[in-house]
């Protein structure tokens, strides 16, 4: 199987995410430039981390006019998988590939530490090898990861069962103590309607290996590899 | 124009310095050549009063592959044709005027100098000193620095995965932001800061240049004042986002032969970049400042030579390659303009559209005059030494757990997660022991092999005794690296005192650097790079002479790393080492007793053989935990064990002579380790070999902290106060 993992000036998960599909999983990947056209030689897209554009006006706010994201919309709309984590979320939002936006967290500080979330629709397939109520232990490292819709959209993507993952407790319980940012409803990770695209503010590429102290972000790519091998 | 008095104190030269230059160039030089002279000449960039003080540090050793001083960084070979690069450095006090820029552009510094040298920057570590945080202007440089140093590093992608954090009294006003990176490169792909031939070219790239930082080097870096928002307009801004672009750009070109060298423009921005260059190879270099791209209107040639805008490097182009590297550069969209040419003339001569406005020998530049003064023990300091510990009252029995309760809450004890977990940590994806262990452990892809990092300082024992304060400081960051499984390679410092034409001040430093020297003889690590930090005062007071140093360690085999955590309960608990301990410039006497007196000690060959027998018994796998035992004694470190690994202790102190020294007294060589059982014999019989101690005080046990008959705590009642002791000190 073969990833694209797009570039834009100021990424920094991109090294990561190809780190573990080559020497984890033994797939193949690829650099993508933001100024690149064309995506139609992957089997799945990664918008990874970082600080795109130096986070410069607004998250995601002028990497979404990179001219790899109209390929990015195409390869969509064509029903290719599309990925995006922590800053790539926050380019699909931008982008309107995906619902709502990514304000600032609550408590005003960037913040990187380890954090639950509750399997909550595993009909995508990038959640498709998990069980719905299954907790998976990952990390979160940003500032603005605040998801919020307004509320007619909140109620649309929660009634289309687009929430993909909530924080939460060890335990699997959803509240307010598990959320790290003030997310509404606790929502780390969205799909758009059609599920093919997934959004999501941890990073799974940091939870590959035992060494690393956590291995749950490999359901992530077990979910979305037997679709395509 | 003449030069008067206002030029000078622009650019911190005397009058006799000034005269010298007059002497050496056989005329009055331009404006500009003063303020060449002046950066170059200044403290910061020509070590004015430590260079002959900094040549007996030992900084050679087998795996060393730079000479000290002649690259941005040092570094040091650690096997499968891998070097480790790395460097720490001051950015006091443009952080004490601005917290949040002062620390980002402190970062941003520190990167710059490792890039260059062809390596990819994997991580960054933080030494950091503040006034105690009930005085709000403490709080709001402490929350300034660490907002700056998370919001410029987080940006660039390399995980911030250690350091330390110290509050004191002597650091009001005037807060120590000492900034680490470290680098990995292919050790044959070493890109060196020479300037090579005559013909090659010199490349200005990154961002345009500004008049901020003007006099930088030779105002604010060296010397004392005393208004602060007078100098704001000194302190450069950061753009972290324009230094990523150059990280990936400048490790592209690494992988060519286009170029011949790379140079940070840091303090005093393009003038030492280039003479530094320059200098090195024993050439002469002509730069014509019309070609530098500006972002401000109607800036003097002067102005360019000395501005500090951050994000800025000079590239050294072999001739004829200049529109492939440019290449590299535009793929980026930044800038990158020839402004100018190495010659063969030993002159360094600046233009400004066809008008020679400096001209003046490399030698003179780089050769200013040194002083050698005379230290004096401070007389203040023999009062301090002998305080007589029979005049304060030992702790009760029935009190030791409150005071360790209050021990595990003190800023500087308590746990900085507040602080670290506002850095990303963990990108890179190489952190395998992340911030909070006694070093940080980073596995090197590919290999087997792993590195261990770690900064420590201790201003008050150097305070108390700076000779033994700087072997203290040298062995303590062995000693966490040893905890660790790592065996210490090489080390970086930074050099934090108050004005050095003081004799008391001179002192210090004098005593400091043979301390320093004497450990790192002893241990085998040598100084690959370093950081000299004057003028470190507030209304004419020094801060604590505070010698900070980055460590580095390597561990063969990954799996044989070693954190501070107990693991499982039923383990045999044990102190290896001295089993003496002080209250001599302990944390315990400053909270308990508000005293900051004594003087501490080491036995620098005993701190060998007990670093050695950590490393041997890690080495076998037979250490469940290793914590290195300093700040608030032996009960602090059993508690951060038990807090570490959620599991409780039961056990004995020895008991000599007084209670609160047995419980918080402080030693130099002692660990807490863990021993499974079975493999308690092997270790004794290591200890025996290394000529080491170890006394055995009781076995991990349940969810209590047990000193028999002294101190029954839940661990989760210490864990409480030690995790939330410093956000209650934020009020």
């Amino acid at each position: 199987m073969k990833f694209g993992v797009l570039v834009f000036p100021g990424t920094w998960s991109d090294m990561d995410f190809v780190h573990v599909i080559d020497n984890v999983l033994g797939q193949e990947s690829e650099y993508v430039w933001h100024k690149e056209t064309d995506l139609s030689r992957f089997d799945c897209v990664i918008l990874p981390g970082g600080f795109s554009y130096g986070d410069y006006l607004r998250v995601g706010a002028i990497a979404r006019f990179s001219p790899v994201m109209t390929a990015v919309e195409k390869y969509a709309a064509d029903g290719g998988l599309v990925f995006g984590s922590c800053n790539g979320f926050q380019i699909l939002c931008e982008a309107g590939l995906l619902p709502g936006v990514l304000l600032r967290s609550v408590h005003l500080q960037y913040r990187c530490q380890w954090v639950n979330l509750r399997v909550e629709n595993t009909s995508s397939p990038f959640v498709s090898a998990c069980n719905t109520g299954d907790v998976l232990h990952v990390p979160i490292s940003h500032y603005e990861g605040c998801y919020y819709a307004d509320e007619a959209t909140l109620a649309e993507i929660e009634s289309n069962g687009q929430v993909a993952l909530r924080y939460a407790t060890p335990e699997g319980e959803i509240s307010n103590a598990a959320n790290p940012n003030g997310s509404i409803n606790n929502i780390a990770g969205i799909t758009n309607k059609e599920g093919n695209v997934l959004g999501l503010m941890p990073h799974p590429e940091r939870c590959c290996e035992e060494i690393l102290g956590g291995m749950d972000g490999l359901v992530f790519f077990d979910s979305i590899l037997p679709s395509k091998v | 124009m003449p030069i008067n008095q206002q030029d000078l104190d622009d650019v911190a030269l005397t009058q006799d310095e000034y005269q010298l230059i007059i002497k050496r160039l056989g005329r009055e030089p331009t404006i500009v050549e003063l303020g060449i002279f002046g950066s170059l000449w200044s403290e910061h960039c020509g070590y004015q009063h430590s260079k002959p003080l900094l040549s007996i540090f030992p900084t050679t050793g087998d795996r060393v592959v730079t000479k000290v001083g002649e690259e941005n960084a040092g570094a040091v070979d650690i096997g499968d044709g891998q070097a480790i690069v790395m460097k720490m450095e001051s950015h006091n006090h443009p952080s004490a005027i601005e917290p949040y820029e002062g620390a980002a552009t402190g970062v941003g510094g520190i990167v710059r100098d490792i890039f260059t040298m062809g390596a990819r920057p994997i991580a960054l570590l933080n030494s950091l000193r503040f006034g105690p945080l009930s005085d709000p202007r403490n709080r709001y440089l402490f929350n300034g620095v660490v907002a700056g140093i998370a919001g410029y590093g987080n940006c660039l992608g390399i995980p911030d995965v250690g350091g330390e954090i110290y509050f004191s009294d002597m650091y009001s006003g005037n807060p120590l932001v000492n900034a680490m990176c470290v680098g990995l490169l292919e050790t044959s792909k070493l890109v060196s800061a020479q300037a090579g031939g005559a013909g090659n070219l010199l490349m200005l790239v990154g961002a345009d240049t500004g008049r901020d930082g003007l006099h930088g080097a030779s105002g604010l870096a060296s010397r004392t004042f005393e208004d602060d928002r007078e100098l704001r307009p000194t302190v450069q801004v950061g753009n972290p986002f324009l230094e990523k672009l150059l990280i990936e750009a400048c490790l592209e070109l690494k992988d060519t032969d286009w170029i011949v060298g790379m140079q940070d423009c840091g303090a005093a921005g393009l003038t030492s970049a280039c003479v530094e260059s320059v200098s090195k190879s024993g050439g002469g270099l002509e730069i014509d400042v019309a070609k530098v791209p500006r972002r401000a209107d109607g800036m003097t040639p002067y102005e360019v030579m000395l501005s500090e805008s951050q994000e800025r490097m000079v590239v050294i182009v072999k001739k004829g390659n200049e529109d492939k590297v440019k290449t590299v550069f535009d793929h980026y969209d930044l800038r990158s303009d020839i402004i100018g040419h190495v010659t063969d003339d030993g002159i360094a001569r600046i233009i400004d559209d066809g008008e020679v406005v400096a001209e003046a020998p490399i030698k003179y530049l780089t050769d200013p005059p040194l002083y050698r003064l005379d230290g004096v023990k401070p007389e203040w300091l023999d009062e301090l030494q002998q305080f007589d510990f029979n005049s304060i009252a030992d702790v009760r029995r029935e009190d030791a757990g409150a005071v360790l309760l209050k021990l595990l809450a003190a800023p500087n004890i308590a746990s900085k997660a507040c602080v670290y977990r506002q850095y990303d940590h963990q990108v890179q994806v190489n952190t395998v022991v992340p911030p909070g262990s006694d070093a940080a452990v980073l596995r090197i892809k590919g290999t087997r092999k792993g590195i261990a990092l770690t900064t420590d300082g201790n201003g008050r024992y150097c305070y108390l005794d700076p000779f033994a304060g700087g072997k203290i400081v040298v062995a303590e960051a062995a000693r966490n690296l040893a905890c660790s499984g790592a065996k210490p390679l090489a080390l970086t410092d930074c050099l934090n005192f108050g004005n050095p034409e003081k004799p008391e001040v001179y002192w210090q430093f004098e005593q400091s650097i043979r301390g320093m020297t004497k450990a790192c003889e002893v241990l085998g690590v040598p100084v690959i790079s370093g950081n000299v930090s004057f003028y470190n005062e507030t209304r004419g007071e020094a801060v604590y002479p505070t010698p900070t140093v980055g460590m580095l360690g390597l561990i063969d085999d990954i799996d044989k790393r070693c954190t501070i955590s107990f693991k499982s309960e039923g383990d045999v608990v044990l102190l290896l080492g001295q089993g003496q301990a002080s209250l001599a410039g302990s944390e315990y006497l400053e909270i308990m007793q508000g005293e900051v007196a004594g003087v501490p000690s080491i036995d620098i060959e005993l701190e060998k053989r007990v670093q050695q027998c950590l490393l041997s018994a890690t080495g076998e796998g037979l250490l469940k935990s290793a914590h290195d035992c300093s700040d608030g004694g032996l009960a602090v470190a059993l508690a951060e064990s038990c807090i570490a690994g959620g599991i409780g202790f039961e056990g004995e102190l020895p008991i000599i002579d007084r209670l609160d020294t047995s419980l918080f007294g402080e030693g130099q060589s002692r660990a807490v380790v863990s021993v499974g059982s079975t493999d308690l014999s092997r270790f004794e019989q290591i200890a025996t070999e290394q000529e080491a101690s170890i006394l055995k005080l009781g076995f991990t046990k349940g969810s209590s902290f047990v000193i028999l008959e002294i101190i029954d705590l839940p661990v989760e009642e210490l864990a409480d106060a030690w995790q939330h002791g410093l956000e209650k000190a934020m009020g």
